[in-house]
Order: structure tokens, then sequence, then C-alpha cells
């Protein structure tokens, strides 16, 4: 690991001045992925500036029919809401599934979705709930905050505050895990509103992080059942291909993974 | 000549009641851990180790602090093959910390040795294999990513590594191969001068003339190719060293992570010009894991311990894991046809086989014997084959070396073989249990056709045990059930035999080994009774203090807290050969057996003079001796304690309680077992689930079942690992793909299932307490019944290892395919 400085902030205004001051600042969220990507020598920002102490960045709540979770919020803390398991089983069920135990309880909603990578799992929830994002200047829907593989709409001294999440009728996520990493190969996040709206998100198969499968969500918005998406393929040639998997496989996979997670919905 | 006895047992986890101990000292007393402290053979003693380990106080390598010490940080090749035009220094060599930055011209200009290999192998026309140079820093020609060109020293290890970034080494790009097939192609670009067409030996063993005939005979011939797929290692404490010169003395200390001190000591001083044996010191401390990438002298190494002398103070060099999946040896990789002949009762009567094996890069220390004495001589398997010929070619590519990873050759072997028996059931319509049995070899000893002279074993009875365990006859009902819930349930069975405690020495010393295999120990008696054990063996894992304590409380009837295991130091232990091949069992506690005699027959003549009775009348029991027969008896501490002053011995006695012992073997040992595992493959995704998996060993005497359970679970992980995960990748440009835990698959907890063990006894009569060895079986035996109960399972016989859910996956649906067409 390269030097740097760490700065533990107290506010988000606090917050955006140390990343102004610094030379090469970077917002240190759980530091799942940032501190092992230091210590490997792959990045060396000059400055951290540790944003998990901030109190408004802290926490679950339900605010007007919106389940709204601090971006400081670990994984674990996520997973074990009475709040968001009864309201959103399929947002619980991810957020028990990301990393290992000690990856739960220091990595955090905020962090994961400003790195974005593309086979992490809350980028589907974001998507498939069609959440909103809050950050320090402005408010995102899931998908324009989403860019493309590690790019999101963030600027370099936006901080994400908080995600809220409208919750669903039912929803539910299954996850096929690359048997190394156990990362995402394919994981399929489905939602269904009051209003008979469906979104099928999928994280870890394509090659521009998540996205949404219309022809999906066109049939379950009919027929919400395993059976209606078990037809329905997505087109290879947007999928990853990797030793662990090619594209066509990956493609074989969200169809599949899509049918476990309308079946978990019940 | 039959084994001696047989006890059925089936392993119970956790439970410690009473149980007889069959005693070396002869006591047959009985022990359990509710009436007493005391812990023999046999008894399931919680390890002693453990307390160190488990609350964070051992001491590794890496913990070890020496005043003044450096850093090593190493500059690799990012090419597989390439020549290095330059290396300039200049800028990394002013940078802060920096001591120096060291090359291979140096290293070769301060009369350094090349590694060497330690095991000669002549090609079947006589010529001895075409060994290219490998320099520890490399000055010419990089054959590898990852290989070492250089060295800097500072202060701090941020700083060297800085440093090591700013070394600019100009390397021209050569073209690279990195299959062992592919290699021996005639467009293949050559990678040492000394070895033509990157052919490094084209070895065979067996009667070819007698397999031809045999084939010419046959009723029936199976025909397979296979493949067993590069592993790497991976023990959980990485390679590290310090190495400490004293200038004033010309001494030098290396503290390391080796299975095998003295080995190392031998090799530095002996081939690399190091320092003569006395004056270099290696200590290997508590050593995380070895499976056999522990046993070689690495570049790394021998070169912290030349640095430090150049540097003049103490250098430390830790791995971290990226550098261990490019430096560590790497295991198996082979890629064989094999042919077997069967007449028309089903019985086998001949294999032919022929391998191509990928060493690497360079020749590693055991590397030349691994896919050939450790292979070939294991293709028998179980079964009366009366002719077998097998012919191996050893290859270069530009890969990290291939050497010895847990079984090394005889996991080779028993994949080959395995895969065959239960193919060729298959074609001919027998039952892969009874096609087995039709072809065991039931009387002992029994010569093979391949060196191998089989000395015990009850092939029935562990494969009965393993049958009815698993319930085998009932498995069609739980394929069906299996079918209802929509997935592919498989079974397969590997029935393996492998050879440990490789020795003797005359015998491997015939076969090309440049060491003896014999192993050494020395009992201490202090004056106040406790007692230490020095011993060449070398734990990293296998729980040595606690098992070898158990001979001793066995002998002397003493607690275990009253004895210490010393091992891992040359400067302690005299020599020893180091841990390896399941050989500290059979090898290493034959030694101390042998000097544990000498002390009890030294401490009897003491007792019966002091006790005025005779010799003979003295026994052992619960740490006293006495006269049989009547009330006299002396503590074994006063036993010692009047060894020790000397006041009142037998005319011309010498003082002292102390006994050495050397043990060279008279035969290899023989464990082997069947193990039948059981699959559900889930069709849609082709991912695999082990729902069941059963192990029935036969490793004759067992000293600590809970020991030896955990070895079987290790093994057995390591072979699921081999067999459905782990996959060395090679991409363009001979660059390694799977150089993380990112993308190189371990297994981890949720990939293995509760494993059903049990252990069927038959003694080693070749050594006095009848251990065969039980490190390796898990990982030999595993694989075939893993990729066997999967063929079965989808209903296609074309699968190679690691089964990947997506290879799996497409496998089966091209079988629906077909049979739909």
């Amino acid at each position: 690991m390269y030097e740097t400085t760490y700065h533990r902030a107290g506010s988000v205004a606090d917050a955006v001045r140390m990343i102004a001051d610094a030379e090469d600042g970077k917002f240190l969220g759980g530091g799942q992925t940032l501190l092992p990507t230091m210590k490997q020598r792959l990045a060396a920002p000059s400055d951290l500036v540790d944003v998990t102490k901030i109190p408004e960045m802290k926490g679950i709540r339900e605010e007007g029919g919106q389940i709204v979770i601090g971006a400081a919020t670990p994984h674990a803390e996520v997973a074990a809401s009475d709040l968001v398991k009864s309201r959103l089983p399929g947002l619980a069920t991810l957020a028990g599934g990301i990393g290992d135990p000690a990856v739960r309880h220091m990595g955090t909603i905020g962090g994961s979705i400003a790195n974005n990578d593309p086979a992490a799992d809350y980028p589907a929830a974001l998507v498939g709930l069609g959440a909103t994002v809050t950050t320090s200047k402005r408010t995102f829907s899931a998908e324009d905050f989403f860019i493309g593989m590690f790019d999101t709409a963030l600027d370099d001294d936006e901080i994400v505050i908080s995600v809220s999440f409208p919750a669903a009728e039912k929803s539910a996520y299954a996850k096929y895990p690359n048997p190394a990493s156990r990362y995402a190969m394919a994981g399929v996040f489905v939602a269904r509103h009051s209003d008979g709206s469906v979104r099928v998100a999928v994280t870890g198969a394509g090659h521009y992080g998540v996205f949404r499968v219309d022809g999906m969500e066109e049939a379950l918005a009919s027929n919400w059942s395993p059976d209606a998406v078990a037809g329905i393929h997505v087109d290879s040639g947007g999928m990853l291909h990797d030793v662990h998997g090619s594209a066509h496989y990956r493609a074989n996979l969200v169809t599949v993974m899509a049918k476990r997670a309308v079946a978990a919905a019940g | 000549m039959r084994a001696v006895r047989q006890v059925l047992r089936q392993t119970e986890t956790g439970k410690t009641g009473l149980r007889r101990i069959s005693g070396t000292g002869g006591t047959g007393a009985f022990f359990g851990r509710e009436t007493m402290a005391v812990e023999g053979i046999g008894a399931r003693a919680l390890r002693k180790e453990d307390k160190r380990f488990i609350t964070g106080k051992g001491r590794y390598t890496d913990d070890i602090v020496a005043p003044g010490m450096g850093y090593a940080a190493f500059v690799r090749s990012p090419h597989a093959h390439a020549r290095i035009r330059s290396i300039d220094s200049g800028a990394a060599s002013v940078m802060p910390g920096v001591d120096a930055v060291l090359t291979g011209d140096q290293l070769v200009g301060d009369g350094v040795g090349n590694i060497i290999c330690g095991w000669m192998i002549h090609s079947k026309d006589g010529s001895p294999m075409k060994m290219g140079g490998w320099r520890a820093l490399e000055p010419e020609v990089v054959r590898h990513v990852g290989q070492a060109v250089a060295v800097v020293i500072a202060d701090t290890l941020a700083q060297a590594r800085d440093a090591a970034d700013a070394v600019v080494v100009d390397y021209e790009e050569l073209p690279s191969v990195t299959n062992a097939v592919a290699a021996l192609g005639p467009d293949a670009p050559q990678i040492h001068p000394e070895a033509e067409g990157n052919l490094i030996f084209d070895w065979e063993i067996g009667d070819e003339a007698a397999v031809n005939a045999a084939f010419e005979n046959a009723a029936h011939v199976t025909r397979m190719n296979i493949q067993n797929n590069r592993v790497v290692p991976n023990p959980m404490e990485p390679r590290a060293a310090l190495a400490d010169y004293n200038s004033a003395e010309e001494h030098f200390t290396l503290y390391t992570t080796s299975q095998n001190p003295h080995v190392a000591r031998l090799v530095l001083s002996a081939f690399y010009n190091i320092a003569p044996e006395h004056k270099l010191r290696v200590i290997a401390p508590d050593v995380g894991g070895g499976f056999g990438a522990k046993i070689y002298i690495y570049p790394e190494e021998m070169v912290c311990l030349w640095a430090s002398k150049r540097v003049n103070r103490p250098v430390k060099w830790a791995c971290d894991r990226t550098e261990a999946f490019l430096t560590d040896a790497h295991g198996r990789d082979h890629e064989s046809e094999a042919e077997l002949a069967l007449d028309s009762d089903n019985k086998i009567i001949g294999l032919r086989v022929k391998t191509v094996a990928n060493l690497g890069a360079y020749m590693s220390l055991f590397s030349s014997s691994v896919p050939t004495y450790l292979y070939a001589t294991l293709l028998s398997g179980q079964y009366n084959i009366p002719a077998i010929h097998a012919n191996v070619k050893a290859v270069y590519t530009n890969t990290t070396p291939v050497d010895a990873y847990r079984g090394a050759g005889r996991p080779e072997a028993t994949y080959l073989i395995e895969r065959m028996m239960e193919t060729a059931a298959r074609e001919v319509g027998l039952s892969p249990a009874e096609f087995r049995r039709r072809n065991f070899v039931r009387s002992f000893p029994h010569q093979t056709p391949v060196i191998m002279c089989y000395d015990a074993g009850d092939y029935d009875a562990t494969l009965d045990a393993a049958l009815s365990a698993a319930d085998y006859d009932g498995f069609a009902a739980r394929k069906a059930e299996a079918a209802s819930r929509g997935k592919l349930r498989g079974i397969g069975l590997s029935c393996y035999i492998e050879a440990c405690g490789i020795a003797p020495s005359a015998a491997v010393g015939s076969l090309g080994a440049g060491v003896g295999l014999w192993e050494s120990a020395e009992v201490r008696v202090n004056p106040v009774g406790t007692i230490e054990i020095l011993t060449g063996s070398h734990s990293h894992g296998q729980g040595h203090e606690t098992t070898f304590s158990q001979l001793i409380c066995e002998r002397f009837g003493i607690d275990s807290d009253s004895v210490a295991i010393v091992h891992g130091d040359t400067d302690k232990v005299q020599f020893g050969m180091g841990t390896y091949g399941s050989r500290s069992g059979a090898v290493g506690m034959s030694a101390i057996v042998k000097a544990l005699d000498k002390v009890e027959a030294k401490a009897k003549k003491i007792a019966a003079h002091l006790m005025e009775a005779s010799e003979g009348d003295i026994q052992i029991e619960g740490g006293e001796l006495k006269v049989a027969g009547t009330d006299k008896k002396l503590s074994f501490t006063e036993v010692a304690l009047a060894a020790y002053t000397a006041h009142n011995l037998p005319e011309g006695m010498e003082p002292g309680l102390k006994e050495g012992a050397f043990y060279d073997p008279t035969n290899f040992t023989f464990p082997a077992g069947t193990y039948v595992c059981e699959v559900e493959i889930d069709p849609e995704t082709g991912k695999t689930e082990i729902v069941n998996f059963v192990a029935a060993d036969d490793f004759g005497k067992i000293i600590n079942p809970m020991i030896v359970e955990g070895q079987v679970h290790g093994g057995l992980t390591q072979g699921i690992g081999q067999a459905l995960l782990e996959s060395v990748t090679y991409g363009e440009n001979g660059q390694l793909l799977t150089a993380t835990y990112m993308d190189y698959a371990m297994p981890r907890a949720d990939d293995v299932p509760s494993f059903n063990l049990s252990t069927h006894e038959t003694l080693c009569p070749g050594n006095p307490l009848g251990i065969k060895g039980c490190g390796e079986a898990g990982a030999i035996g595993s694989p075939p019944a893993i990729i066997n109960a999967i063929t079965d399972a989808i209903g296609n016989n074309d699968l190679s290892m690691p089964a990947k859910p997506e290879k799996v996956w497409a496998l089966y649906n091209s079988t629906m395919k077909q049979a739909a067409e």
C-alpha cells in the first residue's frame, strides 16, 4: 500500500471540504473494495475521507411509503432489519448474500453503489425496485445513477447520502455466484409493485453493469410465474465472458435465475 | 503372509469413551480420557499445538524480527518468454531507504550455484534427462511470468517495492508455449538450448512386448484420453524467509517456511555455495501448511541469504498471494492416452499408458520423480494386472515449474486407472464395484509389473465397507427421487492405492534419488523425567507435537505435558529428511520407536540394578518401573535422576539417559481404500453438489483418530477442489489468468459435504508400529470418484477436470440433444 492520509468526516459538509483540500482524495465507505485495491498498489489516493461516521448517513427508516437506507449502513444491518425483511424481502436476501460476514459487517450500500462493480449485487436491487439515490448535491433515479462498468453519475466531490426504495408487493433476488470470488455471475432481482408494474434487473452478467430485461417484465406483468420467463433469453452479445463462463452460459443463467427469483417471490 | 489383523472400526467424531489401546510398550492397559490423562496410541488426544495457533501465539517466519533488518522486493518478469536486453537499476538504487539493487549477473559472479533437480531420470535410450540452467535471478532469458530478475533491499517493505517498480528492464519478447503437448510440436519455441524440442526425458517402465501381446489377445479394449489439471497448492501461509548473516562469524541463519530444513541446508550448502553446513543454520519455525510446495529450495530464499551477506544486514522477504501463484511449484498437469485390455471374463490383462507431463519452465527439486517413479509405479492400482507399460515424456513449457503437490504422481495414476475402471465397467456392462472386485489383488505380498511390491491390504474390506456406508444398492431409488425434483443424481467409485514412506534409501538411490529417505530421532530424558523428542520430521499442520507425544505416553505411561517435541532447527536436530509423502508416521515415528527401545532398555537396566532385580522382570506401567510379582517400584523420574546423578549405576554404564536412532524403511507403505461419491447436478446450471461422500480407508495403525480424520477431511477437500473448482489457466502470451482468489476457485466449507469416514486396519508389516500413512490419501482417491459420479449423472463420459458448471451443463445438453435426434 502506498502512503495515504486518513480523515474522518463528522458531517457531509466536512467530507466535501476534506475532499476539496486533498490532492487526490477518495471517499472511504466500508473499504471492502478500495482497501484491497490499495493493498495491491492498484490505487494510490493521497487522502482517504471516511464518511461512515456521518450521523445522517446511517440507519434504516420508513418515510412516506419508502424504505430509506443511509449510505453508510452496512450490508449486515440491511439483511437483519425487520423493516426491510417485512417490506422488501428480496433486498434483505440480497444484502445477506453479499461477500462474506466480514464484508457484510464493514461494506456499505453507499460504497457499493458508488463503486458500481458490474458484478455487485446492490445495483440489481436499486434498478429492480426503482430506487432513488440522494447525494450531497441532488437525487437520481437508479437507472440514471448507474452509467456503466465502475462508472456512476457522481461527481468526484459528490457523496451518496441515502437510497430510497419504494415498498414492493413482491420482491426476490436469485444469484448464481462466481465459484472463486462469489460475486454474481448472474444476479436477477424481480419486483412487482401494487400498481401491477414489474421490474427485472440483472447484475453480474452484462458488459455494462446492471440492466433491465423488457421482455421478461412484460411477460411477468401479464403472468407472474416462473414459466412466464422460462422461454425468454437475453442476447448473449451483451454478456460478459471470462474464465468462469462464456457469454452464452451467462445468458442462460439470466433466464434460470429470473425463473428462480420469481419462484422465490411467490 | 496375509495381513496380520483386521479391525473394523467405524470412527465416531468427538467420541472419547474408554478404548482398548494395544501397546507398543506391551502394557495393553485400558485408557480413556475420562479416566486417565495419559493419552497413548489410539486416543483422540486434542492437539497440544492448537492453543498457540488458535490464540495467535504461533511464531511464523514473518513474525520474526531481526535487529536492523531490511526488506526484499523482487523484480519479476511480466513476460512468459523474453530475452533481457538490459536492466537499469540507476533510478531505483538512489531511492529513499534503498540499500542495494542486485541482479543475476552479480549472483552468478559471486559463484552462487544454479538451482538443482534432486532426482536423475534416464530416457529409454539411456540418455540422462536434459536439464536447462535455472538461476535464482535470471540475467539473460526469462522463461515464465513472475520469474525474478532482480531484488531490491531497502529499509522498509514499501521502499523496497517502490524501488522494485522503478527498476527498468528492457525485454525482447519471444514466442511462448504453455501447453505441454503443444510444446512438443514442430513449431513450438525452444525454451532451453539443452532440451531439444523441449523434451526433458522420454522415459518408460514395464514390459512393452508383454503389453502388446495382451492387447492382441484382448476380448475388449477401453481407450480414453485423460487430463489431470494443473493446480496451485495454496498453503495458508505464503512462503517467507529471514536471512541473517553474521560477518564476524561468517555464519548464516535462515528462518524459512520449509517442510525440510535439513534438506534445505544441505542443498544451500552443497550446491548453491552459500556456506558450509556448520556455518548455516536453517530454522523452519511454525509453518502454516505446505502440501509439497514448501519442500523445495526456491530462488527467493536463496537470494535472501546471498543478499544478507552482500548488504551485511538481515533480509526479510514475505511472499504475497499473487507471487505465490506465480512462483510456488504447481502440481499435476498431465495429458495421457490410456488403454485397458480385458479378457473374456472381464479380467484385466494389460494396461498401456502414454503420458505427457508438463514440468514448467525449470526442473524443480523433485519434479522429475513425480511423473515417473511416483506415478507410473502406481498404475496397477488395487488390481492384478499382469502386463503394464507406461511411457512418460516430460516437457518444458513457459509456465511456473511443476513439482510434488499433495499426492504427487499418485493422484495422477489413481485418476487415470480409476476413470478407466469405471469406464470399462460401463462398457462391458458390469457394475463398477463388481468389475473392480473381479480384478482385486488378494494375496500378499503382491509384485506388480511396475516395481511396487504391495505388502498388506484387504481391498474387499474397504470396498464392502464403503458400499455399505453409501447404501450403494439403494442408489436407484435415490436417483428416481432426485429426478422428481429435477436433479440428475450420479454415483461414482474410486478404489485407490498409494505408496507412502518413500524408501528404502538404497532403492530410491538406485532409481535416481539424490538423497536417502530415512529419518532420525533422538530421545532426551531430562534428569527430572521429562522428555524431549528431537525429530527430523517437520510439522506444518500435521499435529506432530500431539501424535509423537502419544508414542511416549504409551511407552512410559507418563502425561503428555511431560513431553516436548523439538523439530525444525538444524542446530537442534542433528539431521532429518523432513515431512512430505505421508512419511512422518511410517518413517519419522519408526525412528522415534527405535530410540525409545534403547531408552527403555537402559532405564530397565538402571531400575533392575537399583531394585536388585533381574532386568527381565522390570515392567513399565503408569509412569513407574516395577518388579513383576512384587511391590517394588521406582518412578520414571527416580530412574531418570539416577541416570544423571550416576551415583549408583550398573558397572560400566555411561551416565545419562539419551538415545538416538536412524530408521530406514524396508519398503514403501501402501495405504488403500474405497471412496464413493454421490452427486446431484442442477441441469439448468450444470452445478454439482456432492450430496454424499464415503471414505473407507486402510491407513494401518492409527495413532490419533481425530487427527487422521482431519487429514482425510483436508485431503478430500483438496481433491474436491481439483475435481470441481481449481483450474490454473494461462492466457495468450503465457499470462497466468488465475493469479488471485478472485479467479482461482479454492474449495470452501459450503463446497464440501459432511464426510462419512471409516478406517479398516491391516497393519503394515514393514515398520514397528504398522503405520501406512494418511496425509495424502484423500487428495489421491477422491477426484476420480467425483468425476465418475458426474459422468454417471449426465450420461456423458467426455468430462475433464475441473468439472466446471458450464462444462457439465454443455455436456448434458449435448447428450440430451443427441438422444432427441
